[in-house]
């Protein structure tokens, strides 16, 4: 009897947890607790920053992508935007000479190139009333071919000795993309929650017609959301042609749409839009990176690694619906 | 054969433990209107969805034809029982006929469907309802009032034998009304037995056979109406006695606040002029779809004018977009408050700043506890009822969902204030807390822009009635031209006839 009732408090307790909330840190605290048992190597510092750099060039687009999907939009342009970006960067820092000042000028007019490419998607949403799956599926496309024409078919490749510092750098012995990925995460958060941005941009997804009528601008809003993105693809494309030098103009980037939408989607934040997590989709980023790190490490076949993600995705969707 | 359609013998239901209806036994007789009032809460709602088969009863049980039955809504479609619902439950993207035999199609060859078949059914039904709706407009085009004729045909063409009405007539205009009843008599004459949802007092009078009263979840008393008069209904409603609905007109200042010179629109709207002083209560009659709320629409820059001035406190106005409607001290009250006025699925605080904003902004950070505070001053003065500050408006009921609607409008601080149908699908004592939160409005010096299909509301609470026709008005009355007939002649351009 007594062991009943202490059975059924443990399962209110569990029913009253806000799944919301917490559901994807429960999953990666077990996915972290099962990973170490799975393998012996999972929890060696060289393996966890490993994992924690990859995650962070499709976590830094997630925490962007993010934005958009709660404004109700989708960017499915953010990889070949990545590879485009970055190409352009390289050839800049060859053509400045691969100094310091090289580096600057490219990394900046990298970031305003990202920008202005997200600035462009959201032009034709915003002032077009084009879908934004249509648009960014369009841009998808027309990023990769200008990627693959500027390169001539060839693979970019800085001449700079320094650039790699960047990417392949560490801050107390974390690389600096992750810490970069975490800074992020803490300003964007505060974006969301408590600026007037970060609210009107939940009323935009919530209802538009509800924030038109509360005197929001509704266009500009989702405009600045899909700029966002732009500046995070930048900062990425930097990171990643830093960290390999080199920019592949047919792979690089490529599926990273993919894996940025599923980490918005796995951190909490609905596809209908209205309301999210920052940090959920940071948690989304390394659950995925997780994931993929234990494929390997188990040795299953690469050619598996989709599958199983896809399963990952499709699970945390269906378990969005349970709770809705 | 026996007398009683349907009969329910001490049902109550409760809610995790909240007794929401308790021991409700009732006899609804075949070809009766049963008429049902209650404040919001009252349990009328819950009634009906046990008729339905949408909730199930915690206890007691439903007679249906003699037999006890089960109900759920699947059983409750096989032995003929309706339900118009408050809320539309139609597709937008499909037209009329299409929604009208969704999930019946008439197919021919068993392969096809018979689209011509369909369409002259629906042109039936219309033309049974004496509505101008075609088969084949897009329900996304329609007006909120025609969308109701719709579902009105929908049900009909079910083939009840027990048809339920909850609130049918909050978007329907006089004429649209009397043809709703003048229908609900012939159904009755086949036999449909008619169970009907309204506040409307009036109209529960004027069609119902018997009225039952709830109030908080318990049965008060079932008469026939034509002992009862509207005053001891709402009494009974309430559970004290009602003095006055509308507070007294209070004297305008001088002072213009608005004038609206020669405004048109690419749409309907043609040369409109009115003008509006400090401390006055304007009201826009009309028929629906005469252009009321696309005026309004188009003065707070939601919608764009071809020609016309706006001028505000003497000055000449651009008003371009809502934004600058709120920097001009112009607040507005949608109709539609699920579709324009609130966001359902965030708490009181989110919605009640979502205008202003700015206000609550320090070092470009949202200042949340100023935000709260504010949001509890006016639960306590609007005396909204909530579970918790940060519950989600959706756990709202109508009326209060309505109060934080307003109260989002106030906190622009606004000097002039347009409220389009206020009251719409709200018990009296919400309208009566909305009708004297407007006078104090006006007592204060803001200037008020009040439209309603309410003829009753338009009377009781306006200085001066602007009426509308397609997109023009048609006349401004004041004083004693105030009347149900002066505005009828304007609004519709014929002399009413005895309705």
């Amino acid at each position: 009897m007594k062991e009943q009732s202490y059975l059924y408090k443990v399962r209110q307790g569990v029913r009253n947890l806000q799944y919301e909330k917490y559901g994807p840190l429960i999953a990666l605290v077990v996915l972290i607790i099962v990973s170490s048992f799975a393998s012996p190597y999972f929890l060696k510092v060289r393996n966890i920053t490993n994992v924690l750099r990859q995650v962070s060039y499709t976590g830094i687009i997630a925490l962007g992508m993010t934005f958009v999907i709660i404004a109700g939009g989708i960017d499915l342009s953010v990889g070949s935007m990545t590879a485009l970006v970055g190409g352009i960067v390289i050839i800049l820092i060859n053509h400045f000479g691969g100094g310091l000042l090289a580096i600057m000028i490219a990394v900046l007019a990298g970031v305003l190139m990202g920008m202005a490419a997200g600035a462009f998607n959201g032009l034709v949403i915003t002032k077009g009333k084009v879908a934004p799956f249509i648009v960014t599926l369009g841009t998808w496309g027309m990023f990769r071919s200008l990627t693959l024409y500027i390169s001539g078919a060839g693979e970019f490749r800085s001449t700079s000795r320094i650039y790699p510092q960047l990417g392949m750098g560490y801050f107390l012995r974390i690389p600096i993309p992750v810490w970069i990925m975490i800074g992020l995460a803490i300003i964007y958060s505060i974006i969301l929650n408590h600026t007037r941005f970060g609210r009107y941009v939940c009323a935009v997804g919530s209802n538009e017609r509800v924030a038109a009528y509360s005197a929001i601008d509704v266009q500009k809003i989702k405009f600045f959301t899909y700029m966002m993105v732009g500046l995070n693809v930048a900062i990425t494309s930097v990171l990643l042609s830093s960290r390999l030098n080199s920019i592949n103009p047919t792979t690089a980037g490529s599926g990273f749409e993919l894996d940025a939408i599923a980490a918005v989607i796995i951190g909490g934040t609905m596809l209908s839009g209205g309301s999210g997590s920052i940090f959920g989709t940071l948690i989304g980023a390394i659950i995925l990176g997780i994931v993929s790190n234990m494929l390997n490490l188990l040795g299953v076949s690469p050619y598996l690694q989709g599958t199983v993600r896809g399963l990952v995705i499709i699970g945390a969707v269906l378990i969005q619906r349970q709770r809705g | 054969m026996s007398k009683t359609l349907i009969e329910t013998e001490e049902i109550a239901k409760e809610f995790s433990g909240v007794r929401v209806l308790d021991d409700i036994s009732v006899e609804i007789e075949k070809g009766e209107i049963f008429g049902i009032i209650g404040e919001n809460g009252a349990g009328k709602s819950t009634f009906i969805k046990i008729l339905n088969g949408i909730y199930e009863q915690t206890e007691g049980k439903v007679v249906f034809e003699g037999d006890e039955i089960s109900m759920d809504p699947f059983t409750a479609q096989q032995v003929g029982i309706s339900t118009i619902p408050q809320e539309f439950n139609l597709i937008d993207h499909l037209n009329v006929y299409e929604n009208i035999f969704l999930g019946q199609e008439q197919q021919k060859n068993r392969l096809l469907l018979d689209k011509g078949k369909m369409r002259q059914r629906t042109k039936e039904l219309m033309e049974d309802l004496q509505t101008d709706v075609p088969p084949d407009a897009r329900i996304g085009d329609l007006s909120v009032a025609q969308k109701q004729m719709v579902e009105i045909a929908k049900a009909v063409a079910y083939e009840s034998k027990l048809l339920i009405m909850d609130e049918p007539t909050t978007v329907l205009t006089r004429n649209e009304i009397q043809v709703l009843f003048s229908l609900m008599e012939r159904l009755t004459e086949r036999g449909v037995t008619i169970i009907y949802i309204s506040h409307k007092l009036r109209e529960v009078k004027e069609i119902c056979d018997r009225v039952m009263i709830l109030r908080d979840g318990e049965f008060i008393s079932l008469d026939r109406t034509d002992q009862l008069t509207e005053h001891e209904m709402a009494n009974r409603m309430v559970g004290r006695e009602l003095n006055q609905m509308f507070p007294e007109l209070t004297e305008p200042g001088d002072e213009k606040a608005l004038e609206v010179k020669n405004l048109s629109n690419r749409n309907l709207l043609q040369d409109i002029s009115f003008d509006l002083r400090r401390g006055e209560i304007l009201g826009f009659a009309g028929l629906v779809g005469a252009g009321r709320t696309e005026l309004a629409e188009t003065i707070i820059g939601l919608r764009s004018k071809i020609s016309g001035k706006i001028i505000v406190n003497g000055e000449e106005k651009e008003i371009k977009r809502p934004r600058d409607a709120v920097d001009n001290g112009l607040a507005y009250l949608p109709e539609d408050r699920q579709a324009t006025g609130i966001l359902t699925d965030f708490d009181l605080p989110s919605n009640v700043t979502l205008i202003s904003l700015s206000k609550y902004i320090r070092w470009l950070l949202i200042d949340h506890g100023k935000e709260k505070k504010q949001t509890r001053r006016y639960i306590e003065e609007f005396n909204i009822r909530t579970p918790s500050i940060d519950a989600k408006l959706e756990t709202l009921s109508g009326g209060n969902q309505q109060k934080v609607s307003l109260v989002k409008s106030l906190d622009t601080e606004p000097n002039i204030f347009i409220f389009d149908e206020p009251t719409r699908g709200i018990d009296v004592q919400a309208k009566m807390d909305i009708f004297n939160f407007i006078n104090e409005l006006v007592r204060s010096g803001i200037a008020v822009v009040f439209i309603s299909s309410e003829l009753e509301e338009i009377i009781g609470m306006c200085n001066r009635v602007a009426v509308m026709r397609e997109g023009e008005i048609t006349g401004i009355l004041s004083g004693d031209e105030i009347s149900e007939e002066k505005i009828m002649y304007h609004a519709t351009g014929l002399e009413e006839r005895a309705v």
